[in-house]
């Protein structure tokens, strides 16, 4: 109702105080706040027809569970449900720090993320500077094609691949590895051999897909910095350290503050596809422990716990990352 | 990039090993493929005994025939295409209407909104209270739980509101002068101007709905029920470690390895399909993206 200007012409001064003079018609040109908001809600009312689903979905599916994390203070049972189960602090977190099982997916956490920040971070990198420095398009286009497809697979069927191509008896690891005469190794059942297998895996999957990021910044360097070079002398090889590798510097720069605030989302679908319980000691992470500790095991308010300590320390990594940038390279998410 | 022949002898050098490297980074991504789709044509005595290296060897298609006489293989497909087809166009009916409103500089909180939409990409709840408020809602094990639950992606909406944002306005002006609603803007004008956008966004939908597999195993308890992603996770990682399936199998002209290949194959094809509009349009995409914020 409050939106209908006719409304409000009602609600609004008596005939007789409606004297025309020049600035009493001013004053009233210059309606209420409320009176703006009706005036534009009615103008406008379909614009918000259409933002009214996604927020309540954003609400419904995102923001609600983020009131839901208060479990994790909680003794959650579900029968009494989330607002009515009793607090009990930090109890929850106090386990989790003298559980060690918990201890160790944290650890496997911090390593796996950090192989994947050394060893996966930089290949796209390389990948793109390479692809740049290829001259037949044909070929460059044929093999972006390829080296983009893992990318489109899901995890289920690489984590097939993996299983298949690492099998003792008729992977093709092990044939490859008996040529030399090697004994057949078990892969997925030693703990030693499922950082490298997931860690290559993953570099295996996306390397090539996001290079394209890089590929779309080289592509945006100016062509008059070559040109100058070439001018110079400068060889390929200087020109993609002195030319490419710093123009492209921002957009490494941000792709890494991203990469360091997803450091502890390492994939645990992929994981819990690999891991078995032989490979825990090296395989299981937070989000595996979570997994197990929550869904399968039904310990809601101990595994939210572990997931708000994981989410606070992913948003302080990236918060983290983003300041130092900002202060040494002014190149910043926000 | 320039002419050949103003390159040094370094230079072409540099030229052949880069060459040389990507080419060998290209095959190692494209031999598994061709490992597994080997495999599956192999028989099973041959794949147990580590004989396929490149091309199948014994040919038969005996591993096929075992996968398509499974109903439950055929029932997950089905489901598959139902969660594909029923989430991306639950998505676009979200994304397109909500991102054109973001984009819309009369809109008031304009920037909360924004806000609101991009907070969800750093952060989110979790697992657990993610996966109690489905419960809570009563979506567990239901189709309707997995096209809705997922509907709306941060990313997805921020990326068509960047590309509704640098649609002149002057077409909207125009549409409005003929006395189109707010509607019929986004119907007639900005649909059909933002299509590389709405189809990039649509194959990104597409893809991770097909790829979906970790939430339709933790909310789908029905086999019935089940995609193919969990299907194959089922037949794939829990059969890998059972003995008696193993023993059974081992002279018979499919094997545990030969069948597993032969659903990989089977659940890669529809991708491959779709592979080359998608290779169209998500390159332009991911530069839609990343133009702003």
């Amino acid at each position: 109702m409050s939106n209908d200007p006719n409304f409000i012409t009602a609600a609004g001064p008596a005939t007789e105080e409606l004297v025309f003079d020049a600035t009493e018609a001013q004053r009233r040109r210059k309606p209420s706040r409320m009176v703006r908001v009706g005036d534009h809600l009615k103008r406008e009312w379909q614009l918000y027809l259409m933002l009214i689903p996604t927020i309540v979905w954003l609400l419904v599916f995102l923001y609600k569970p983020m009131y839901g994390l208060q479990i994790a203070f909680k003794d959650y049972s579900i029968f009494r449900g989330i607002a009515d189960s009793p607090w009990i602090g930090l109890e929850h977190f106090q386990t989790l720090f003298n559980n060690d099982q918990f201890l160790r997916a944290l650890r496997n956490t911090v390593i796996i993320s950090f192989y994947g920040l050394i060893f996966g971070f930089p290949m796209p990198i390389i990948l793109a500077l390479m692809f740049n420095e290829i001259l037949k398009q044909t070929f460059k286009k044929t093999a972006q094609t390829i080296v983009y497809l893992p990318h489109f697979i899901s995890s289920v069927i690489i984590a097939g691949i993996v299983i298949t191509a690492f099998s003792p008896s008729a992977g093709i690891v092990n044939t490859m590895l008996g040529w030399f005469g090697i004994e057949p190794i078990y892969f997925l059942t030693k703990p030693e051999w499922f950082r490298p297998i997931f860690v290559g895996t993953g570099i295996w999957q996306e390397a090539g897909f996001q290079s394209i990021v890089y590929l779309a910044a080289i592509a945006g360097v100016s062509p008059t910095l070559y040109e100058s070079a070439v001018v110079d002398g400068a060889s390929r090889w200087q020109m993609m350290w002195k030319i490419t590798i710093p123009s492209i510097m921002p957009t490494i720069i941000i792709m890494l503050i991203i990469r360091i605030g997803n450091m502890l989302e390492v994939s645990f679908e992929m994981i819990i596809l690999l891991y078995q319980p032989a490979t825990y000691e090296t395989a299981d992470v937070v989000n595996t422990f979570i997994y197990r500790q929550g869904i399968q095991g039904g310990q809601y308010d101990l595994a939210a716990a572990a997931g708000l300590f994981n989410a606070v320390v992913a948003f302080v990594l990236v918060m983290t990352a983003n300041t130092i940038s900002k202060r040494y390279s002014r190149t910043s998410l926000w | 990039m320039t002419n050949m022949n103003l390159y040094s002898r370094g230079d072409k050098l540099f030229v052949i090993v880069n060459m040389v490297l990507i080419a060998l980074f290209t095959i190692s991504t494209l031999y598994p493929f061709i490992y597994i789709a080997s495999l599956s044509l192999s028989t099973g005595f041959e794949a147990r005994a580590g004989n396929v290296v490149l091309t199948p060897v014994g040919f038969t298609i005996e591993a096929y025939k075992q996968v398509l006489s499974e109903p439950l293989f055929w029932s997950s497909y089905a489901n598959t295409f139902i969660y594909t087809i029923g989430g991306t166009l639950m998505s676009l009916a979200f994304i397109i209407p909500g991102a054109y409103a973001l984009s819309r500089p009369q809109l008031y909180g304009r920037r909360f909104w924004n806000l609101m939409v991009a907070f969800t990409m750093w952060f989110n709840a979790g697992l657990i209270p993610f996966f109690l408020n489905m419960r809570d809602l009563g979506l567990l094990d239901s189709y309707f739980g997995i096209i809705i639950g997922f509907a709306v992606n941060g990313f997805n909406i921020i990326l068509l509101r960047n590309f509704f944002e640098g649609i002149p306005q002057s077409f909207e002006e125009a549409a409005r002068m003929d006395g189109a609603n707010e509607f019929q803007v986004l119907w007639k004008v900005f649909v059909p101007l933002a299509k590389p956008a709405i189809a990039t966004v649509a194959l990104f939908c597409i893809v991770s709905r097909w790829n979906g597999f970790f939430w339709a195993m933790v909310l789908l308890q029905d086999e019935s029920k089940i995609p193919l992603q969990v299907y194959l996770r089922k037949v794939i990682v829990e059969l890998s470690d059972d003995e008696e399936f193993a023993n059974t199998l081992l002279t018979s002209a499919y094997s545990f390895e030969t069948v597993s290949a032969a659903i990989i194959v089977c659940s890669i094809i529809p991708i491959l399909l779709i592979y080359p509009f998608l290779q169209k349009y998500f390159s332009k995409g991911i530069l839609l993206g990343g133009v702003k914020e």
